[in-house]
């Protein structure tokens, strides 16, 4: 076999080797590390209770507002809140509560029975707005400065590491 | 006469197949979408709460009158990468765009290689 042909062989096997570890070692989950250092989008929402809307320019109101998307549906939720209930004892973070595609009455029993972590109460009926945080499952919140800039974005319920990890941000 | 019912008919083609290219159907979109929460379905195939969501921001981004990159555009944004099936050139995937061509261009040196070898043989 001429060398030529050899050294082909060899590149091509290799190369296919190289794709195939590659591909099978990339992570292919949904990470939210695109979001990090981002200025929040342009949002609207509406408020749980009125017919004002809370927008991106109220966040800059706060030093630091932590974002928690819910619903009273969700069971994770009902996991995290205990940690939501300590997050809102801390002065310099603003709890906003988005809740996601849920039933109004459904949602304040919910909050009655756990008690209320939120300062600001939202609502996404049909969940279109959530989509500008990049929201696609619930629990999930996002930690925002006062410049707007999205800091951290935690997926799933809020665990007690998540709860250190924000107190040593906002302190 | 003629050349005039001609050049009617084509400037009325034109503006029809101009007028066609400007349509977005959202179910073009959502076959490029990938559900987040799916295994391995487009948002068109899925009929999960997350699907149905995109659905809706799709229809209402349309709407807006976004075109199908700024589309893609947005939910890249929102969602990273991942979400577009068809992926846009850039350097993470730059081989998987041009790696067809530089294996025509070496495929067919070497079949013109052999056959030339073959000749003088």
């Amino acid at each position: 076999m001429p060398k030529i042909t050899k050294i082909t062989i060899f590149t091509v096997l290799f190369f296919i080797l190289g794709v195939f570890y590659l591909s099978l070692t990339r992570e292919t989950n949904y990470n939210t590390s695109n979001l990090i250092s981002k200025e929040v989008p342009e949002f609207k929402i509406i408020y749980f209770n009125d017919s004002n809307y809370f927008t991106n320019q109220d966040l800059k109101k706060n030093k630091y507002t932590l974002i928690n998307f819910w619903a009273s549906w969700c069971y994770p939720c009902k996991i995290e809140h205990p940690i939501l209930i300590k997050l809102s004892k801390e002065n310099k973070l603003k709890m906003v509560g988005v809740n996601f595609k849920d039933k109004s009455d459904q949602a304040l029993q919910f909050l009655d029975s756990l008690s209320n972590p939120y300062d600001i109460l939202l609502k996404d009926t049909k969940g279109k707005q959530s989509v500008n945080f990049g929201i696609y499952g619930i629990p999930e919140s996002i930690l925002v400065n006062e410049k707007s800039t999205i800091i951290k974005k935690f997926v799933g319920p809020l665990s007690i590491d998540d709860y250190r990890e924000i107190k040593k941000v906002i302190n | 006469m003629k050349s005039k019912f001609f050049l009617l008919i084509f400037i009325l083609y034109s503006s029809f197949l101009y007028s066609n290219e400007k349509i977005i159907e959202p179910n073009t979109i959502h076959k490029n979408l990938r559900c987040l929460v799916c295994q391995g379905q487009s948002i068109a195939d899925s009929n999960s709460d997350f699907a149905q969501t995109i659905k809706l921001v799709v229809k209402d981004l349309v709407k807006a009158g976004k075109t199908e990159e700024e589309i893609y555009s947005f939910m890249s944004d929102k969602y990273g990468e991942w979400i577009v099936f068809k992926p846009r050139l850039n350097l993470h995937n730059s081989l998987l765009w041009f790696l067809p061509y530089i294996f025509l261009v070496f495929g067919g040196f070497f079949i013109f290689k052999i056959i030339k070898k073959d000749k003088k043989s």
